[in-house]
């Protein structure tokens, strides 16, 4: 049984056509359609219900060192009020999930993980809490809104003390007055383009959604559902778990060295990365030369070799071209590569070209 | 609610078809449009492809997935709708006038729904 986010209604309301999602009913697109909803985030701005997101609170004074023992990066001089990317990895070195750390006080680090892994992450947090260390799972009190857009500091400005605001990227505010709604305020987002994710506690969730779109009419802000979200991030080369990492893939295979420290003295999956090497396996994006759209689970061919997969696939609305992700042989992953890709029994032309395929002004 | 023009026929499958001199005009109704949201790619079969009633002859790529186009007839197409590879939005835009493909020397006709039973069976899939 799917659960609803306390937006549930609102979606409906906003005409959002309702699918199952990571456990959840969310709305994969509005009436305005998947294309409008991207170039809204893209031009001027939009807003999406991420309150499936799951969140979870590590505090005390083994804090630090518990989420430097559980994540890849190193969480060790970073100030408060920022915020870092990671990942989990098992014992082998795969991605249980990654992941974004909030620093809110010296021994207090709140991190948000993806909803479809939630309750596994739970466990293997728990699992490997070291000692002096509390751990709590707020996801079911806390709601998530994400405003996306270059226009999102102008809806933000009708509604709040623009100098309360994060002042730079991966940087958050805890207490910051929207529309009189206390919200916890990050530049962060998972569309490559400028925006704030605002958490807020669910009964005040459709007050703050309200007031979002009464400020945004004159931005041009419409909500945008799943749909956008995934070829936002995807035109972004931003990695989705299950797609571009599970747990058979280690992070380095993955692409995600920035959020990897190796030099650090330990984490889980450490050894195990070591031990692999050199990935053989890489990320690679690819962009489609010939007609036709690649998609996740697709074959990908240098001349008669198969030498990888895609991992996520689309028609890049803003780009206005077939892109993909692949996982490809590093002896065929530089770019300028011409591979082909197998596209429903037929081969069409793919190149392989820098990521992100798509980076903000 | 969707647009479903009376002197249209149509299929289970959501394509519509019109008929004039044994010339049978096929596309994509508006409730399938709307289904399928915003179409960025279409693949049509080529001027003297044979189309058996019941198969796939074409296909339609939204941004999320790609879904086939099911033939109501079995005959040779003797026209396709090249504006269409160009401007797959064109099918969102205006369903019922971008027609994909013109099918001639007709051996079969599939099951056909006239707009009150199609409208009946787009109510009942909601």
């Amino acid at each position: 049984m799917e659960r609803k986010t306390p937006l549930y209604d609102i979606h409906v309301e906003e005409g959002g056509k309702i699918v199952p999602f990571a456990g959840y009913l969310l709305p994969v697109q509005y009436g305005t359609g998947i294309i409008a909803e991207h170039e809204a985030v893209r031009t001027q701005v939009g807003l999406f219900d991420v309150s499936h997101m799951g969140e979870v609170l590590f505090t005390g004074p083994g804090a630090l060192a518990t989420i430097n023992h559980l994540f890849t990066n190193d969480y060790t001089d970073m100030p408060i009020g920022r915020v870092r990317y990671g990942v989990m990895c098992n014992e082998h070195g795969g991605c249980i999930d990654d992941l974004i750390v909030y620093k809110f006080g010296e021994e207090e680090y709140f991190v948000v993980v993806n909803a479809s892994n939630r309750e596994k992450d739970v466990a293997h947090m728990e699992a490997n809490l070291l000692p002096d260390t509390s751990f709590e799972d707020l996801s079911d009190g806390i709601a998530e809104l994400a405003l996306q857009g270059p226009l999102a500091k102008d809806v933000m400005a009708k509604l709040c003390d623009i100098d309360q605001l994060p002042k730079g990227y991966y940087r958050a505010v805890r207490h910051v007055e929207v529309a009189g709604i206390d919200c916890m305020v990050s530049r962060t987002g998972y569309t490559g383009e400028f925006g704030y994710e605002l958490y807020c506690a669910p009964s005040e969730a459709i007050a703050l959604w309200r007031a979002l779109r009464e400020a945004g009419p004159e931005f041009g802000l419409i909500p945008c559902g799943l749909g956008a979200r995934d070829t936002l991030r995807l035109e972004a080369s931003m990695p989705l778990y299950g797609h571009e990492m599970d747990e058979d893939t280690t992070p380095l295979e993955a692409g995600l060295n920035l959020g990897v420290r190796m030099n650090k003295q330990e984490f889980i999956g450490r050894e195990a990365i070591l031990a692999a090497g050199e990935p053989k396996h890489i990320r690679v994006g690819l962009e489609a030369t010939g007609r036709g759209i690649m998609r996740e689970h697709m074959d990908v061919y240098a001349g008669g070799e198969l030498v990888g997969h895609t991992t996520s696939g689309t028609f890049a609305p803003h780009l206005k071209k077939a892109i993909a992700m692949a996982r490809i042989d590093v002896s065929h992953s530089a770019v300028g590569t011409e591979l082909e890709v197998e596209v429903r029994g037929r081969r069409i032309p793919a190149t392989i070209v820098p990521m992100p395929f798509y980076k903000h002004a | 609610m969707s647009t479903i023009p009376a002197e249209l026929s149509y299929t289970k499958s959501h394509e519509w078809v019109s008929v004039e001199d044994d010339v049978y005009t096929i596309g994509l109704t508006d409730y399938a449009q709307d289904a399928l949201g915003d179409l960025v790619f279409v693949n049509l079969p080529e001027e003297g492809d044979e189309v058996v009633a019941g198969e796939a002859f074409a296909d339609v790529e939204s941004v999320k997935a790609v879904s086939d186009v099911f033939s109501p007839v079995t005959g040779v197409v003797i026209a396709i709708n090249e504006e269409l590879l160009d401007a797959p939005e064109t099918i969102n835009e205006d369903p019922y006038g971008a027609w994909f493909v013109r099918v001639g020397n007709v051996t079969e006709v599939g099951d056909l729904l006239d707009a009150d039973a199609y409208a009946a069976l787009c109510e009942q899939e909601g």
